[in-house]
């Protein structure tokens, strides 16, 4: 049910990426927006660095004690009278909330943003039950009336361009009149908002995401721009969180600092307009808000992680910094990661959620430049997790053997110094003398990837080494 | 004059021996950075060797390859044990001896302790000229505007950002012009260029492009590695841009052709 | 749905090579939660009350939202109808029973005052906040009869009153105000943050107000 991975297929899905002409212009708001925001952002808090640090210890304390802050919530969760439902999997997740839909005669749900959801594939599991899921994230809805997963694990629909999503509302907005002026982004937005201020009345099960539990009051977070998630989880008679194991935080007080690098490290506000906690259903007074308040827990591979080099991982808050300043998610987008979760933190989080043998591409489709580290707001050293990976699949023969080979080659000749010095002596040489008077190669059989693209800079001709060690053995002559 | 003061000032006990990290991409593609190492750290009071190398390990150690990594680990810092510092005309390399050696030997306690020694011996050439050995300027002279562009490894693993232009901002008739973006990726990445060839291209043309709208007739950097890739755009783009180490520029040492450009065979 | 739960817990611990009944881990973790401890909290919003509340509304202003101060709650009404009709607003208005909402001299002005939730009909709405956060002025809003949670989301214009006294420096000082109301470990159904009106920019990374909540966002702060 969830998602069938192409991350196998991830350099024919970055050739695509690239041929995109429509991608490759949206793409074009996130090389600079995101950025430019962030770093406005990080500059006007003197604070910043020592809230990076803070957010990292706060989350990296709670996974080593993660068990006994599970343990915390839950009991919270329940005396203020909501439910908690552990899954092991997708499917049990998935089978949780269809319960439930089930047991209240649920028509329609609707969707906060989640990636959770996403990574469950909930949206098809509720269809194939006979129910109507509907995002309500403007993103989200784009994409889902697509029919695809967000490109981007914030801003879901940065993949698209305006004139696309005016065509997608064209085509699926028919009951509106045809000859109507959405040509503006504001019109666009008015016109979303009119269809899914509808929905969010009639909902009878209201699904959210959460950005933190809190074990301290049993509280669920959300943090969103938009409303959508506050309308999701007010409306309905039933609220349902979606949350995976490494939400948990100790106190109300580490949410404030995590709030703190949140937003920041995302859009580069101080804070996201709304940041909702909520905590059981409503109150036997309270005018409004939902009868039943359920939270579905999701381990799905990330119990394992823990106690691993890949436990850093989990640190992680999805703010979406690490995409928004990677070379390599700023030429080809989400979609070409091939699964749910894109960019640096995808490249170390999905092969350990779908398999590095499915998944092995995305760890090494990557510079190791360290601007995804640079930024990431609880310090993930994510090239050192890519990395790791690498050296998983290297110690399980899981490379090409074209690479294989050719660092075999190399790595035997590095580690003998003196024959490495003949060896490379005698190649450069010759290398200099084929490059010829162009002093650059358009073309080399051995390293195609390169030249099929740009020249190959011609060595000047002896080696360092070689015409160091001449100059030593010349006799030495005064200045 | 220059070299005598600085000397006075870095070497204790009067005598700086200085390790060259000559890179393999330098001992293989472009000597003449070698050169103007060498002249830089002499120049700033340094006594410099070069002993027998290959290679710091930073391709296996990317691909996965611990073992050949750290076999290559130990002949490095056997080669450099008995020099005071050991200087690298390359963030990258400098950053995987400074950076990744200790990781590398994390469980091996006697290696790590070489491995924390040498890392603290070690610097990329500018920030090592300007930070240990206290220059401040240099007896150079440049035609032109130039504008630098920041290796990943040396800005964000080894914090080497204002060294560079603080030295090139000393060199005779040269106009440094900042493009945009110089802290991000060229698209190299070592083995990546080749294995994702399609995907280091499109990243390179973004670079390629910020350099050549900065307006400047040559691009310098701290990495060969960065360097041969964007020449190798820019030609393949026919721009007439020139491409150097920075250490080319700073040495006065520009008699060799730029990189990717013809230039003579010598013997 | 216990086997489940034991499956999740029992390979967390495996993974942590921990019981769960190490009793130095079991302290830490009850510590940690009965402390509550702030962590790094910018010197940014630590003012005297003057700047603080000048600070909450530039910050405010900053985020999209409109400010005005009032010197007494007597003033309200007047400071609401001027906004409404300055924006060209219908003068009807949805509030909640707060009793300091309802003991303003809403008679007057012209507007046409109901309380109760919202049911998605209501052009404006009007809530008291429980407290305001200097540093990114932030709104903080508690659930629960005297300021339902829908009127903070469904008008299309939301209009909030916060007295000046109940502007804090930071989100911690006003948890610490929660957890003063609510009991230790207790919360209200939904405590809100809210900093400026609803957006998106979702196309092409474009800015646009009033996504699914309010457009407009106004606070009325009242310096008595």
């Amino acid at each position: 049910m969830t998602i069938h991975p192409t991350s196998p297929q991830f350099k024919d899905n970055a050739h695509r990426a690239l041929e995109d002409r429509d991608l490759q212009k949206a793409l074009g708001h996130v090389r600079q927006a995101f950025i430019a925001k962030r770093a406005a952002a990080a500059e006007a808090l003197p604070e910043f660095e020592a809230l990076r640090d803070s957010a990292r210890d706060i989350k990296q304390h709670t996974l080593e004690n993660l068990d006994l802050y599970i343990e915390a919530w839950e009991d919270k969760v329940t005396a203020a009278g909501g439910h908690v439902h552990y899954a092991r999997d997708a499917a049990e997740a998935r089978e949780a909330v269809l319960d439930i839909c089930r047991r209240v005669g649920a028509r329609t749900v609707t969707k906060g943003k989640s990636m959770i959801s996403e990574e469950i594939g909930l949206n098809q599991a509720i269809e194939a039950a006979g129910l109507v899921p509907v995002e309500t994230d403007l993103g989200e809805y784009i994409v889902q009336l697509r029919g695809e997963v967000p490109s981007h694990i914030i801003a879901p629909a940065v993949h698209l361009t305006r004139d696309q999503v005016e065509a997608d509302f064209r085509r699926h907005h028919t009951h509106l009149d045809a000859s109507r002026d959405i040509s503006s982004h504001y019109s666009l937005q008015a016109e979303a908002r009119g269809i899914l201020r509808e929905r969010f009345l009639a909902a009878d099960v209201g699904v959210t995401g959460a950005n933190f539990l809190v074990a301290e009051t049993g509280t669920s977070v959300i943090v969103t721009n938009e409303g959508n998630g506050d309308l999701t989880q007010l409306l309905p008679r039933v609220h349902v969180v979606l949350a995976s194991i490494e939400k948990l935080v100790p106190t109300l007080e580490d949410v404030g600092q995590l709030l703190r690098v949140l937003a920041r490290s995302a859009t580069g506000q101080e804070m996201s307009v709304y940041t909702t906690l909520s905590t059981g259903p409503k109150r036997p007074d309270d005018p409004d808000g939902p009868d039943e308040y359920h939270v579905v827990l999701i381990d799905n591979g990330r119990s394992s992680m823990l106690g691993t080099s890949f436990e850093e991982m989990l640190r992680c808050i999805r703010c979406g910094a690490c995409m928004n300043h990677c070379p390599v998610y700023h030429s080809v987008g989400g979609h070409a990661y091939g699964w749910i979760y894109p960019g640096p933190m995808g490249a170390v989080l999905t092969p350990a959620l779908i398999g590095v043998e499915t998944a092995g591409h995305l760890p090494n489709a990557s510079t190791f430049c360290g601007r995804c580290e640079s930024v990431c707001p609880v310090r993930i050293p994510l090239p050192k997790l890519m990395r790791h990976w690498r050296e998983r699949e290297f110690e399980r023969h899981l490379q090409p053997a074209a690479v294989r080979g050719g660092l075999g080659v190399w790595g035997w000749f590095a580690s003998r110094p003196k024959l490495y010095r003949l060896a490379t002596g005698l190649a450069m040489r010759a290398l200099s003398i084929a490059g010829g008077n162009r002093g650059r190669f358009a073309s080399l059989p051995l390293a195609k990837g390169w030249t099929d693209y740009r020249d190959m800079p011609a060595p000047q001709g002896a080696t360092f080494q070689s015409q160091w060690k001449n100059r030593r053995a010349q006799p030495k002559r005064a200045a | 004059m220059a070299s005598m003061a600085a000397a006075s000032r870095g070497g204790a006990g009067g005598e700086v021996r200085v390790g060259l990290f000559v890179t393999c991409l330098v001992d293989l593609f472009r000597p003449s950075v070698g050169f103007a190492a060498v002249k830089l750290l002499q120049d700033a009071g340094c006594i410099v060797d070069v002993p027998t190398q290959t290679c710091c390990g930073q391709p296996a150690y990317n691909s996965g390859d611990r073992a050949t990594t750290a076999t290559i680990a130990v002949q490095v810092i056997e080669a450099f044990a008995s020099y005071r510092y050991v200087v690298a005309p390359s963030g990258s390399c400098a950053g995987m001896i400074k950076r990744h050696y200790p990781e590398l030997f994390a469980d091996d306690p006697n290696m790590l302790r070489k491995a924390e020694e040498l890392a603290g011996r070690t610097h990329e050439l500018v920030s090592f000229l300007t930070d240990v050995m206290g220059v401040k300027r240099v007896d150079a002279a440049f035609d032109g505007p130039v504008t630098y562009h920041d290796g990943c490894s040396g800005l964000r693993e080894l914090g080497v950002r204002d060294q560079p232009r603080r030295l090139l901002g000393t060199v005779r008739g040269l106009d440094l012009v900042e493009s945009r973006n110089t802290d991000v990726c060229c698209g190299f990445g070592g083995t990546f260029a080749v294995k994702y060839g399609e995907l280091s291209n499109s990243i390179v043309e973004r670079k390629a492009a910020t350099v050549v709208e900065s307006g400047a007739g040559t691009l310098v950097a701290g990495d060969l590695g960065c360097l041969m890739n964007i020449a190798g755009k820019l030609s393949r783009m026919g721009s007439t841009m020139e491409v150097r180490h920075v250490a080319e520029i700073l040495a006065d040492m520009t008699e060799a052709a730029p990189i990717g450009a013809p230039h003579h065979l010598k013997d | 749905m216990s086997e489940a739960r034991d499956t999740v817990l029992g390979t967390i611990r495996r993974s942590l090579g921990v019981t769960g009944r190490e009793a130095p881990r079991r302290d830490a973790v009850e510590g940690r939660i009965a402390a509550a401890r702030p962590g790094v909290i910018p010197a940014r919003g630590q003012l005297p009350e003057p700047a603080r509340v000048a600070l909450f509304c530039e910050k405010a202003e900053a985020s999209a939202a409109t400010v005005a101060r009032v010197a007494s709650a007597a003033e309200v009404p007047g400071e609401v109808a001027r906004f409404l009709r300055d924006n060209n607003l219908p003068a009807t208005l949805r509030r909640g029973a707060d009793p300091d909402l309802a003991a303003m001299p809403w008679g007057g002005t012209t507007i046409d005052v109901t309380a109760g939730p919202s049911d998605g009909s209501d052009i404006n709405g009007l809530s008291r906040a429980f407290a305001a956060v200097a540093e990114s002025g932030t709104l903080a809003l508690v659930s629960g009869q005297d300021n339902p949670t829908s009127l903070n989301f469904l008008p299309d214009n939301h209009i909030v009153v916060v007295a000046a006294r109940d502007v804090a420096g930071d989100y911690e000082a006003v948890l610490g105000r929660v957890r003063d109301r609510y009991g230790k470990g207790t919360m209200p159904r939904t405590l809100n943050f809210v900093t400026g009106p609803s957006r998106s920019a979702d196309i092409e990374q474009t800015l646009i107000l009033g996504a699914h909540g309010p457009r407009r966002l106004h606070i009325v702060v009242v310096d008595d």
